[in-house]
């Protein structure tokens, strides 16, 4: 039981901060399709600070360190949609789904080449890290606390700060919604979505790392991450672009992944005898029901997915 | 007013917005190589050159005329799949949808004639229909909740990527040798659910995996290219997909057709997998852990070739040609991987050929201002 508590949590770190990222994105009129392949970027940017990290460093400053890589890593592969989306009006479905073969491409391609490098036979596109793994993790009692449970707490508390009650954040929101009018009170709408996207950038960088150090001690890039991306937008659109219900859809479909790693725990699950396989699926099967009962009254930005020009009317 | 003759019908070819598509798409190839390369020389300076020409060349990498001609077979097999799948996205892109489901559905189309040809014995046609339907179904599951339930098509098709995978896996772990996780080779179980070859096989030097798959690729992208431009069913849908408020006061039934557009999208996507793996080119790794590339290669296609079905005949080719070229570079420096970040390059570019053509016909406006 406890095991499956652990799993909910950090499963649903990764996807709140994750569908966060989505909804900052999204709030300043971007769509972000592509978050999948960020998180792949900054996994891979976090797994290689690790594994160069010497082994002495103090735990802070490895998570201090492996973070930044992965928030940095993720910002700079997003301005690759901020650019194309923003300033050159490209169909941001488009390069967000070239985002995403982007990502998962570079990745292995980096990490094999990195692995050729150190032996010629090694051809795997593995990082292991091990060691500096454990820095993020606390032993209380028989609960593994991460710390990036706390991250993702404190990082949804904040975003609700952000986007409610902070300047910034209604002006965000403004530029997401009707763009014309946000730029009329003097607004620089470029610059709002530009930095929507950077936060989502930085956040999806972020959650890639958390689902990266989520239970193992290596992580075989040619994987991805497995739709996560993807399961975090559908967080976003059940939580309906509102910080609070993100994170309490969030911990739903946390649930439902980790069932699949433990449910072998659960003697009521064994009985029933179904196939692992069954486990698997659960998650996208159940946020495809999910998305049936709250899409119809969806309240996502009015502007989103428009290039926003400022000769139009 | 000076302007000769010659550099005015210069100009209006310039203007042609086909002409401006080809161009467009050209750049992208090249700009997509050219960083392809430049990833080659940062990973190692020394065999770049050598490793971008092996992309280049794919089955050329042969001497023999005969060997050669043999791998362009297998190299043509593959892009008949993949043009299928490219055909899948644009249908779907067409009518205003995004189909990354395409991956998805080719999954099921191969769970589908596999096991139809393994298990049940079937002939080819009745696998390939099987093919067909299924991942038609597929299509439509997506399709109908995007039209009844708002759902964004691009997250359902998402999911049932997954859950599709997961399913054939189960399905096909059925038929699967009893020592390896590979499906029997339809060759030993079931030769007749393979698909003739009517001679092509002599053609490509006895390659025994070109089959009708091949001609029959290339008849239905004709036909996709006729429904669209030149009948009326074409013109409702793409209307559909352009304004379906418009659609729907003009009598269109906009539900019924953005349902339909995804059955066929679903369609031709499982076709794609009737015609690769009906020919018993590869076996079904029952322990894959995710989609085949094939799908979103054929989103690659598919905006490469401009979205015309014509087009994507040639880009679909490209793209397979430099995928198979990966497999020859010098493995112990680079991975087959590179062609994958190539060919994801030159999609990220392919959003860039509207604002080309705009900033094209900007600067021909000007320079024909000047003229005069």
């Amino acid at each position: 039981m406890l095991l499956l508590i652990q799993y909910t949590l950090i499963f649903a770190s990764v996807l709140v901060l994750v569908a966060l990222g989505g909804c900052f994105s999204e709030h300043s009129g971007v769509i972000n399709i592509g978050l999948e392949g960020i998180m792949v970027v900054g996994a891979l940017g976090g797994a290689l600070t690790m594994k160069y990290l010497p082994a002495g460093t103090a735990a802070v400053l490895i998570i201090v360190l492996v973070i930044l890589a992965s928030v940095l890593v993720g910002m700079i592969f997003s301005l690759l949609l901020g650019v194309a989306a923003i300033k050159f009006n490209a169909d941001q479905t488009l390069v967000g789904t070239a985002l995403n073969l982007l990502g998962p491409a570079a990745a292995v391609v980096l990490v094999r080449a990195i692995n050729t490098a150190e032996s010629v036979d090694n051809v795997s596109s593995t990082v292991a890290y091990g060691q500096a793994k454990k820095a993020f993790v606390l032993n209380i009692g028989r609960f593994e606390f991460n710390w990036f449970m706390l991250i993702a707490f404190l990082v949804l508390v904040a975003s609700y700060v952000i986007l409610y009650k902070t300047r910034f954040g209604l002006r965000l929101c403004a530029c997401g919604e009707h763009p014309q009018a946000a730029d009329s009170v003097g607004i620089n709408v470029y610059k709002m979505r530009y930095a929507g996207v950077l936060i989502s950038g930085a956040l999806g960088g972020l959650g890639g790392l958390v689902y990266i150090t989520a239970g193992v001690s290596e992580w075989k890039f040619e994987n991805g991450v497995a739709g996560f991306g993807f399961l975090a937008l559908a967080v976003m659109i059940f939580g309906q672009w509102r910080p609070v219900n993100i994170g309490l859809a969030a911990l739903l479909f946390g649930l439902f992944r980790a069932l699949s790693n433990v449910y072998t725990g659960f003697d009521a699950l064994v009985a029933l005898k179904l196939p692992s396989t069954v486990y698997n699926m659960l998650p996208y099967i159940i946020s495809l029901i999910v998305l049936v009962f709250v899409s119809g009254k969806s309240r996502a930005p009015k502007a989103e997915g428009i290039p926003y020009d400022k000769g139009q009317r | 007013m000076q302007m000769s003759k010659e550099s005015r019908k210069k100009e209006s070819l310039l203007r042609n917005s086909g002409f401006q598509t080809i161009l467009g798409s050209l750049l992208c190839i090249i700009i997509g190589l050219l960083i392809g390369y430049v990833v080659l020389l940062i990973i190692n300076p020394g065999g770049a050159g050598k490793a971008i020409v092996a992309i280049l060349k794919n089955f050329l990498y042969y001497p023999s005329a005969a060997a050669a001609t043999k791998y362009l077979g297998t190299t043509l097999v593959k892009a008949s799949a993949l043009l299928m799948c490219s055909l899948s996205v644009l249908f779907a892109w067409k009518v205003g949808l995004f189909n990354i489901g395409a991956a998805g559905q080719y999954v099921v189309g191969v769970g589908a004639c596999l096991y139809f040809g393994i298990g049940l014995g079937m002939p080819w046609y009745v696998c390939m229909l099987a093919a067909v339907l299924t991942a038609a179904f597929v299509g439509g599951i997506s399709g109908a909740l995007k039209a009844y339930f708002n759902v964004n098509e691009v997250i359902s098709c998402i999911m049932l990527n997954w859950i599709g995978l997961y399913l054939v896996n189960m399905l096909l772990s059925l038929v699967k040798e009893q020592s390896t996780p590979y499906t029997k080779p339809l060759k030993s179980v079931n030769k007749s659910a393979l698909l003739p070859n009517i001679g092509l096989d002599q053609v490509f030097s006895k390659n025994e995996f070109v089959t009708i798959g091949l001609p029959l690729a290339v008849v239905m992208a004709v036909i996709v290219w006729v429904v669209l431009e030149k009948t009326k069913f074409g013109f409702e849908l793409k209307a559909t997909g352009m304004n379906k408020n418009a659609a729907k006061y003009c009598g269109m039934r906009e539900k019924r057709n953005i349902i339909l557009t995804m059955v066929i999208a679903g369609g031709l996507a499982g076709f794609g997998a009737a015609i690769f793996y009906l020919t018993g080119i590869e076996q079904w790794m029952v322990q894959q852990t995710s989609v085949p590339a094939m799908g979103f290669n054929g989103i690659a296609a598919a905006f490469l070739g401009g979205s015309n079905p014509l087009g994507a005949i040639l880009s679909s080719y490209f793209i397979q040609h430099i995928t198979s070229g990966g497999t020859y570079v010098d493995k112990t420096m680079y991975c087959t991987q590179i062609s994958d970040l190539i060919s994801a390059f030159i999609i990220y570019l392919c959003g860039f050929v509207l604002f080309f053509k705009v900033w094209l016909n900007r600067f021909l406006d000007k320079r024909e201002e000047k003229n005069n």
